[in-house]
């Protein structure tokens, strides 16, 4: 294809983009949208997968029935949103193969609040209060995403997200209304998990090297700093309403803006974490890695057993 | 030796008088795995009353480059369509 032709297909596609059409696989289109959408779509996929591992650690150890089920459905959603984003991030010519083999070797990366520890039951709660609660309005946009299989695979997640966010409240909420110890765990938990959440959102709008081409591709539809300050001016009053004060001296209503103010975040720890250096990164990419090894044997089997099945159908017909 | 699981598309019917729809995609090794992975995958919530399950590569797409020729001579055809013809207004329901 010649440069001007290249060129023509460009303006037609982001014409098309700006109509609100939906791409879907097959279509033309600039070979950045196409990385920009794998990078994007895997990562996504790859924190849905990580993002397992946190809340498995407490599976065993859930304090009744009820809170057992709960997290087992949501641990298994997961699997499953990370499923429906693998399989929409192949139809842009990626194998699945080569997805893992991006995530197993560190070259694609992960939401990074994945790789802070969960050390107490309180931390189920805020998980899925805070980093289900940010994931949601990072999801909730990305709906009506440009990319068809993209945008159809996130309205399945968002559907099923909310439950995730409601039953980590509830834990909240029966530690914040049990014993004094229930009530430090919970504050312990905000603690902890506040800041990381707030970085969950990306860096600040003028740090974001994506955000304007992806603006453009309503690959994103709202800036870092527009999330982070949704997410914010949301969670503050559920926290009074648990009666725990989010770790945040700086955090003030302003009466001008009709949002809350708040401190500055630690970035330098937010890019350590990215970096590689955060407390669980080895610990979650070790389990991740033998999980997959482990398997070998298993997926080889299966694939042996479905081929002799087929010589066996082939040999009788 | 590892051999990489095939693609499988995956169609479900949500209820009873309703066609099976496409839902998506995953990979597995026989038909069989395939059905009990998209009942997990994407029947959680009682989605569906009935799965299908095709290899993908049993599957040929039209071209969105072939769109023109495909689709368009459907365009000026409006004849094929009730409002094309006129009816006085006597005639109620037709």
């Amino acid at each position: 294809m010649s440069e001007q032709e290249v060129k023509n297909l460009e303006e037609i596609f982001e014409a098309r983009i700006a109509r609100d059409e939906k791409i879907e696989p097959k279509d033309w289109m600039p070979e950045k949208y196409r990385k920009t959408h794998i990078r994007q779509i895997s990562q996504h996929a790859h924190s849905e997968i990580i993002g397992m591992l946190p809340e498995g650690n407490w599976i065993t150890r859930a304090p009744s029935l009820r809170r057992k089920v709960a997290l087992l459905a949501k641990v298994q959603d997961e699997a499953g949103h990370g499923l429906y984003l693998y399989s929409a991030c192949e139809t842009l010519g990626i194998s699945r193969a080569e997805l893992y083999e991006q995530l197993h070797s560190g070259k694609a990366k992960y939401s990074s609040i994945f790789n802070y520890p969960t050390v107490t039951w309180a931390d189920m709660g805020a998980i899925g209060w805070l980093v289900d609660g940010a994931a949601i309005i990072n999801q909730v946009p990305l709906c009506n995403t440009s990319y068809g299989p993209y945008a159809r695979a996130m309205v399945r997640v968002c559907k099923e997200e909310s439950f995730h966010q409601r039953q980590g409240f509830e834990i909240m909420l029966s530690l914040c209304n049990g014993s004094e110890e229930q009530k430090a765990m919970a504050q312990d938990a905000l603690n902890r998990w506040w800041w990381p959440s707030l970085m969950m959102l990306g860096p600040v709008d003028a740090e974001s090297v994506h955000t304007e081409q992806s603006m453009k591709w309503k690959l994103k539809r709202k800036t870092n700093d527009e999330l982070r300050q949704q997410f914010i001016d949301q969670t503050v009053p559920q926290a009074e309403l648990l009666g725990i004060t989010v770790p945040d001296p700086d955090l003030k209503w302003n009466e001008e803006t009709g949002h809350y103010d708040f401190g500055e975040i630690d970035w330098d720890e937010f890019w350590q974490v990215v970096k590689g250096h955060g407390p669980c990164n080895k610990e979650r990419m070790d389990a991740r890695v033998n999980a997959w090894e482990e398997g070998t044997w298993v997926r080889d089997a299966a694939m042996a057993h479905a081929e002799k099945k087929n010589i066996k159908v082939a040999k009788a017909s | 030796m590892e051999k990489n699981w095939p693609l499988w598309e995956i169609f479900v019917r949500s209820k009873n008088g309703l066609e099976h729809r496409h839902f998506g995609s995953l990979h597995a090794a026989d038909a069989e795995m395939a059905m009990e992975n998209a009942r997990d995958v994407y029947t959680r919530r009682s989605e569906g009353v009935s799965i299908w399950v095709v290899e993908s590569i049993n599957i040929t797409a039209s071209n969105p480059a072939d769109n023109g020729e495909l689709f368009e001579p459907a365009q000026d055809k409006v004849y094929r369509h009730p409002t094309f013809y006129n009816l006085p207004d006597e005639v109620k329901h037709m």
